[in-house]
């Protein structure tokens, strides 16, 4: 096994000081973003990268992705204390860990969310150290066309399984693609979209469209008297009893692998894998009533799956250079800032970065259960700064954060362009992660598509004749097609669903 | 059925009790949803005016108009299909009072930028920071004054003394 050196030299890389400062920064920013309901995982990367720029880039990375998997575990606490989930990936834990916590059992439902977050996550890292490298062998043949196929169906995934409705998502998906065309084309140096302006002629930056969409979009949204009541429960006993720790085993175990698998698709990440681990122990169990009634196997299957994804969701990126989710797209856009080109070159051209950082994830989700028992009656305590305050620090953090980037005003009125634009589109129901996620694989997916019409000499079954694009295609076809087919079939019975419709509104 | 309702990274657990549900906005109506397809159609076709001068070239020969013309045609596809199921459409919301706190919070900013390059950031970044916690947060004069010149102060050693980032500051 020659892959073993470079993966132990990984452990050398995490272990160095400023490394292992960085890991423990990241985690604590990202158990912050998940405890407080609002800011998200992707908006803090956003509002962070400005200030990534300085530090070497597998520290930056270590630090964003311990934010990513950090809020995993953040976004726990308020789900079960307050009822609210921190993150879209911990609303399933809500049923059954705040029942947990009405009977006195929150403590319990804490330790044990903890646990089964870090076995999921382990087990994530160690399948990823295997599998990331096979993966990485495999994609160095991707021509032009493979990249075409995936990073259309990548596209498409996530806008299907996004929140709000699909069509809005494909719409907020093709906004990013064409923002992502703005500026000087690469192949025949026509100036696209630029009104003649200066400013334009390199294309939008990837930073202010991130911090506008994602964090300005966010705390504007949120301004609208959105109000939370805040009554957290009472926390004791948060060491889980043998007992609860039996029962939850199998949920663990089969959280982990669950969340493994559905991290790895594009699309599928973390919010989905919890929904998945918490269907799939209710089905399984012989006692389905107890769930939503404080069943331990709900707080802990959805939470080993969640951070077992949330891991597992840097293989698309860290192998194809093609990120799964929102997040991911951010930690694209910061290893790009960095002069780090995301694909299967990765592995064995920068071993450093990519060992230095997945072998970070053990140390982080260390730190993160070694913080989260003990502490979180800390983390509950910052439940109770008001959201009045953080608001104009966040906005002010933004707006001074991206003129650092280019040292440019311009982009100053740009993120609150996009700030505008983000608030605008939650109102209306369209996700935005879609539109970061395609604006980052924009130009990409443009170049190798132009790269393979030329190929091809215009032949567009070009596409379909290669072997791996050729799979690709029909996936994406079935991704089209599927919901089409579903939805054709639920309009023939649609009368006797609205009714349903109702009644459970 | 949770698994259809992954819910909104802010917003209430589906299925949550009404007492703890946040206070939303009403839903838009037939004629915001409409307003929204229109935007989105419009922009389609304007991107579509903006892709045909740059040459649309052939699949054998694309040019720099081909994949915005491919791109915007899409938006505007879409943008008909939202028109068409406007009156189904229940997942945005309308326009409330609450909404002004919302251009209050965008005019601030717009005046932050507007005024930078000439003041520097310390005099803009205080009145912003004043004017979301005293009027959009409703804390105290106080808190308001101490927390804005707090922060104001922080910045200014990190982005000024630590980063030595050129931003236009006064001292």
């Amino acid at each position: 096994m020659d892959s073993l050196a470079p993966m132990l030299d990984g452990f050398g890389v995490v272990l160095e000081p400023t490394n292992l400062v960085y890991c423990l920064i990241g985690v604590v920013i990202g158990m912050l973003v998940g405890v407080l309901p609002g800011l998200g995982p992707a908006a803090t990367i956003a509002i962070l990268l400005p200030l990534t720029f300085g530090i070497e880039p597998v520290t930056a990375i270590i630090m964003l992705a311990g934010i990513f998997y950090g809020a995993q575990y953040g976004g726990t606490i308020t789900s079960v204390l307050l009822r609210l989930p921190g993150e879209a990936s911990t609303v399933v834990t809500v049923f059954d860990g705040n029942a947990l916590a009405r009977q006195g059992r929150a403590g319990t439902a804490l330790g044990v969310a903890a646990i089964g977050s870090f076995i999921g996550g382990t087990v994530s890292i160690v399948a990823l150290s295997v599998l990331a490298p096979v993966v990485a062998g495999f994609a160095l043949d991707f021509g032009p066309p493979e990249y075409t196929a995936l990073a259309l169906l990548g596209i498409l995934l996530v806008a299907t399984v996004s929140n709000g409705g699909r069509v809005k998502a494909l719409v907020a998906a093709c906004l990013g693609l064409l923002l992502a065309t703005v500026g000087r084309d690469t192949f025949t140096g026509a100036e696209r979209f630029t009104f003649d302006s200066l400013a334009l002629a390199d294309g939008i930056d990837f930073v202010p469209i991130a911090m506008g969409v994602f964090g300005l979009g966010e705390i504007l949204y949120n301004l609208e008297e959105r109000r939370r009541a805040a009554a957290p429960a009472k926390v004791a006993d948060v060491w889980p009893s043998r007992k609860d720790l039996r029962q939850s085993a199998g949920a663990i175990g089969r959280g982990s692998v669950l969340g493994f698998f559905l991290g790895i698709l594009p699309g599928g990440g973390a919010v989905l894998s919890s929904l998945a681990a918490y269907a799939l122990e209710k089905r399984r169990s012989k006692t389905p009533e107890r769930f939503g009634k404080g069943a331990i196997e709900g707080v802990a299957a959805p939470e080993s799956a969640n951070n077992a994804a949330s891991t597992s969701s840097f293989i698309p990126l860290l192998t194809l250079g093609i990120p799964a989710n929102a997040t991911m797209a951010m930690i694209f856009g910061a290893l790009l800032i960095q002069g780090v080109t995301p694909g299967p070159q990765l592995v064995s051209e920068d071993p450093e970065l990519f060992w230095g950082v997945v072998n970070s994830m053990y140390i982080g989700n260390i730190l993160l259960l070694i913080m989260s028992i003990p502490l979180v009656g800390l983390f509950v305590k910052i439940l109770q700064v008001p959201a009045s305050i953080l608001a104009p620090i966040t906005v002010l953090i933004t707006l001074v954060g991206v003129f650092t980037i280019r040292n440019s005003a311009f982009d100053i009125a740009l993120v609150i362009v996009f700030g505008l634009v983000g608030y605008l589109m939650k109102k209306y129901g369209f996700d935005p992660g879609p539109l970061v996620l395609a604006f980052v694989l924009g130009s990409l997916l443009e170049t190798s598509l132009r790269q393979s019409l030329l190929l091809f000499g215009g032949d567009v079954t070009g596409f379909a004749t290669r072997p791996i694009s050729g799979t690709l295609l029909a996936l994406l076809a079935a991704v089209i097609l599927v919901p089409v087919v579903r939805g054709l079939l639920r309009s023939r019975r649609r009368e006797p669903e609205r009714v349903a419709e109702r009644t459970d509104a | 059925m949770t698994a259809a309702e992954p819910g909104r990274a802010d917003g209430p657990a589906a299925g949550a009790p009404p007492e703890d549900a946040e206070h939303r906005p009403p839903p838009a109506g037939p004629l915001g949803n409409a307003v929204a397809a229109a935007a989105v159609a419009a922009l389609g076709i304007a991107g579509i005016a903006g892709s045909v001068p740059l040459g649309l070239g052939s699949a054998a020969e694309p040019s720099a108009g081909t994949w915005p013309f491919l791109v915007s045609t899409a938006i505007t596809c879409l943008g008909i299909a939202l028109a068409v199921r406007a009156r189904q459409t229940r997942d945005a919301e309308a326009f409330s009072s609450a909404s002004w706190r919302v251009v209050f919070g965008l005019a601030s900013m717009v005046g932050f930028v507007a005024v930078i390059g000439v003041v520097g950031f310390e005099i803009p970044a205080l009145l912003l920071s004043v004017c979301w916690l005293r009027f959009l947060g409703r804390e105290s004069w106080r808190l308001s004054l101490l927390t804005s010149a707090g922060i104001v102060v922080a910045f200014y050693l990190v982005f000024v003394g630590v980063l030595a980032v050129p931003i236009p500051h006064l001292f």
